[in-house]
């Protein structure tokens, strides 16, 4: 019996594959389809009940669940099919879709093109090698949030947070709210890794202390964790022995980054990009095999929903194009490279003759700047665009507008750094 | 009154019960924890040793031997994992070649099969990700590495299906003589029985105390490790030791059955219960690993943890009567977890020569099947799904484990009630995730299943809790 054919097959129903479907949905693609492990569509932003989502996509402020919401509406009002309940095993390089659920059981899916849209993990106390003991009540930040969002559970009642990420800024201020006592915010870095709004507003506003340049050195409890010991740490990160401080406290939760989820576009032969941990896309999010594409925080970490939303309808536009019409036009292809200040650009690679008016390059940097100015350079170094910013810092993803006029005139691979005046 | 008590319920202990479990007695194991596995045998580098460490003429080189290949067989027959990838010792200077000679001398007169020495293009040829400065080894292909915490599980869930009682949270804290046996004081009331198996682990000297003389005393001794992500599993193939030293075997670097890389241990003096980790001995076991093999990458680590070993003040294993009709098995060091099905044999013996008289059952359990989802075929996957739909719902996405194996894992013989004993027997949380995206799932089957409120459901030893209370009421009356 032949495999069951899809036009676009979107891994993944939180904010990004939605986006993806619905835009795949208006671009003409016929049969689409979204595979979600979990229950409900949504992903993440089910168990995101703060608000501050949507002010640059909706201009107003939504609660995760609500501007998740709104976009499960709209893919409503397509004929976009959903599996939900179902795990996506492997995806291969040509495009087939195994995946497993409880009505279905194993199923083996062919797809004209595939959005892959799984998300981020958290790291863990593991990636970070904390020493001591190995008690309950160390949670990282993401777990203690779906216990209290979703299951209605508190975690603890005395609370040190490793990490000022903002899933780490947000739960110091849900734990206060529910009655736990947050002793500190500690991050190793000697500025935050969140949004200025969440430092103020879930630290600030309630009088958690933040100890830059400090880190949990040890942890303690048999059983249930008792205690914590933090230390400040050297410009390498090491330790500094005679400033230990101790905290009594039944809880750590751990903010220290997340990892894009990258396991099925492994299987899937797509080539990865270690800047930023995710694939090498080009412009218009496809990745280096023809027909996937990638969108969202699997691609690269984002602080802003409303970014993956923009990223992803892009990828899901051109899958339909993809199922529709095929690989691209051949012609010139342009390598991105960071270059002083910045750690990561996405896109790797643009295929100029994708290009209409502008490529839309994002990119982070790796230290606090203030006013500062953007340059793009080509191999011959001239500098093709700069762009001026009061303000720029590694929690704030960033991005400039190139021109296609200015694109064309860059001799060789293009370069973006950032020079502080 | 019981014909036997088994105190502990680690490797050794599971074993004891499982081999009289075979026989027509009345058998009960006193574990001090709320599961079994929960001491070494948890935490510790998961080998079967080949025997070629121990002195030939020893009691613990001829368990070794026999052990390791009892070891295969009961893998076999309870489906446990165990691969057989063997061994090499590395050596580094004339004098570590000298000692790979002296290794590959002891396995010949253990009877250890396959023992050779190799060159150092050999040894380059086998593992080329060692490091360059090699000189030689020694390979040792019975060598394997195996799930010991499962293994146990196994043996001790067949000594219940055979009728051994298993008394969880139930620590020993005394014992009298008594009529025809010993009366055991335990935190559940006194148990009296005809003989007794001190298991004991890392306690094996206090249990032995209460009995009289022990004639020994544990010298605890911690291990601490790096558990790396299955992206560098296939950094080597064998388990890759270095030459021992007085401290034991040294850091070793070896894929795990489950495809993940482990490093370590160091070996320092530690308290019995203390399996913390510290930044100095991780230190020490990243720098002795890079040594064997420079490119491990610990950006890629998944989880540290420590182990304690029971090692004591004699060379030897003590396996002995200790008191009149009180079995010890003491200071069982490495080579432990390889020797574990023959120190049970040899405990037999010593219950047989204290008048347990020994009746073969005409049936029972002897073997178990495990379904693990993500060993299956695409086939087998459908057939396990439409058998049990709960086998279509993937509820650890990093290892692929599903609600059918967690919900069957909690009506074995032995359930789970903690998060980490799911974890132990299906792998449920340890991936690369460590749990944060099922843990509070599988905290959720554990209640639905098990019929008890979710604050009930534990992380890992008593006192472990995970929930306080429900939002808004426990979080406010607890705040400052």
């Amino acid at each position: 019996m032949a495999n069951e054919r899809y036009d676009v097959i979107v891994v993944g129903g939180g904010p990004a594959g939605l986006a993806a479907a619905e835009a795949a949905a208006r671009g003409g693609a016929k049969r689409i389809l979204i595979l979600e492990r979990d229950a409900k569509l949504g992903g993440i932003l089910n168990q995101c009940i703060h608000n501050g989502f949507g002010l640059h996509y909706f201009k107003e402020e939504l609660t995760g669940p609500e501007y998740a919401g709104r976009f499960i509406e709209l893919v409503e009002k397509t004929d976009v099919e959903v599996k939900t309940d179902t795990m996506v095993l492997a995806v291969t390089p040509e495009k087939q879709v195994h995946a497993v659920n409880a009505r279905d059981g194993y199923i083996v899916l062919d797809a004209a093109a595939v959005v892959l849209c799984m998300g981020c993990r958290e790291r863990t106390r593991g990636a970070i090698s904390i020493p001591g003991r190995r008690p309950s009540g160390v949670f990282t930040a993401g777990a203690a949030q779906r216990y209290l969002n979703i299951e209605g559970y508190m975690v603890g009642r005395r609370v040190v947070i490793l990490g000022s990420g903002d899933i780490g800024l947000i739960m110091a201020r849900r734990m206060t709210l529910e009655g736990a006592k947050v002793l500190a915010c500690v991050e190793v870095m000697p500025y935050s890794g969140g949004l200025t709004r969440n430092i103020v507003q879930c630290l600030h506003d309630f009088d958690i202390p933040l100890y830059l340049s400090h880190t949990v050195t040890n942890i303690e409890g048999e059983s249930r964790l008792t205690g914590v010991t933090v230390q400040k740490v050297d410009e390498n990160r090491a330790p500094i022995p005679g400033t230990e401080m101790h905290f009594d406290c039944d809880t750590l939760l751990l903010s220290v980054g997340l990892i894009p989820e990258n396991e099925l576009s492994s299987g899937a032969g797509v080539e990865m990009d270690r800047r930023h941990s995710g694939p090498m896309v080009y412009e218009n999010m496809e990745t280096s095999v023809p027909g996937i594409f990638a969108a969202g925080n699997v691609v690269h970490v984002h602080d802003l929903v409303d970014f993956v939303t923009g990223e992803s309808q892009r990828a899901g536009a051109a899958a339909a194009r993809f199922a529709q019409s095929g690989p691209s036009p051949e012609g010139r292809v342009i390598e991105v490279k960071n270059g002083a200040a910045v750690t990561y650009t996405v896109p790797g690679r643009i295929r100029m003759a994708n290009v209409e008016k502008t490529v839309e390059i994002f990119f982070r940097v790796n230290r606090v700047c203030g006013d500062s100015v953007i340059r793009v350079t080509d191999e011959g170094g001239a500098a093709l665009a700069s762009f001026k910013r009061e303000h720029l810092a590694p929690g704030e993803m960033e991005h400039v507008s190139m021109p296609k006029v200015l694109l064309e005139k860059a001799v060789g691979a293009i370069t973006v750094g950032v020079e502080e005046a | 009154m019981l014909d036997v008590a088994v105190i502990g319920c680690g490797i050794v202990g599971a074993n004891v019960a499982y081999l009289l479990s075979q026989h027509k007695l009345r058998v009960a194991v006193l574990e001090k924890e709320n599961d079994v596995s929960m001491g070494t045998t948890r935490a510790n580098s998961a080998i079967v040793h080949a025997g070629y460490d121990p002195e030939p003429g020893t009691a613990m080189a001829r368990l070794n031997v026999r052990g390791s290949a009892l070891t295969k067989e009961q893998c076999a027959a309870f489906d446990v994992k165990y691969d057989p990838i063997g061994s090499l010792v590395l050596a580094f200077s004339d004098e570590e070649l000298a000692t790979v000679r002296r290794l590959y001398e002891n396995g010949v007169a253990n009877g250890v099969p396959g023992v050779r020495v190799l060159t150092k293009e050999e040894t380059l040829a086998m593992e080329p990700n060692l490091s360059d400065a090699v000189r030689g080894a020694l390979y040792a292909p019975s060598a394997a590495v195996v799930e010991p915490w499962d293994l146990a599980l196994a043996l001790a869930e067949a000594a219940v299906q055979n009728g051994a009682e298993l008394h969880l949270e139930t620590a020993v804290t005394g014992a009298e003589p008594i009529e025809g046996g010993w009366r055991l004081h335990t935190s559940g009331g006194d148990v009296d029985a005809r003989a007794v198996v001190n298991a004991a682990g890392v306690e094996s000297d206090t249990v032995a105390a209460f009995a009289g003389a022990p004639g020994f005393a544990v010298t605890p001794n911690r291990g601490e490790y790096y558990l790396l992500d299955k992206s560098q599993g296939g950094l080597v193939h064998h388990v890759i030791f270095q030459c021992p030293n007085k401290d034991g075997k040294g850091v070793l670097v070896s894929p795990t059955v489950h495809g993940n890389l482990i490093v370590g241990p160091n070996a320092e003096p530690a308290e019995r219960g203390d399996t913390a980790t510290c930044a100095a001995a991780l230190a020490f076991v990243r720098e002795k690993a890079a040594k064997s093999v420079p490119g491990v990458s610990f950006r890629d680590n998944i989880r540290n943890f420590a182990g304690v070993r029971a090692n004591s003040d004699q060379s030897d294993f003590v396996i002995a009567a200790t008191a009149s009709g009180f079995i010890t098995l003491g200071g069982i060091k490495s080579p432990g977890l390889s020797s574990a099905p023959a120190i049970a044999e040899d405990a037999l013996k010593l219950l047989a020569e204290a008048g347990i008289p020994f009746e073969k059952k005409e049936r029972f359990v002897c073997s178990r099947k495990k379904k693990r989802f993500n060993q299956m075929t695409p086939e087998q996957k459908a057939e396990a799904i439409r058998e049990n739909p709960l086998y279509g719902r993937v509820i650890c996405r990093c290892e692929t484990v599903t609600e059918g194996e967690i919900v069957d894992a909690l009506h074995r013989p032995i359930p789970p009630r903690t998060i980490d004993g799911v974890k132990r027997r299906c792998t449920a949380g340890m991936g690369r995730c460590q749990g944060g995206f099922c843990g509070p799932r599988v905290h959720e089957i554990i209640a639905r299943e098990l019929g008890i409120p979710q604050q009930e459901v534990l992380k890992d030893r008593a006192g472990s809790y995970i929930i306080t209370g429900r939002t808004k009421e426990g979080g406010v009356s607890h705040g400052e």
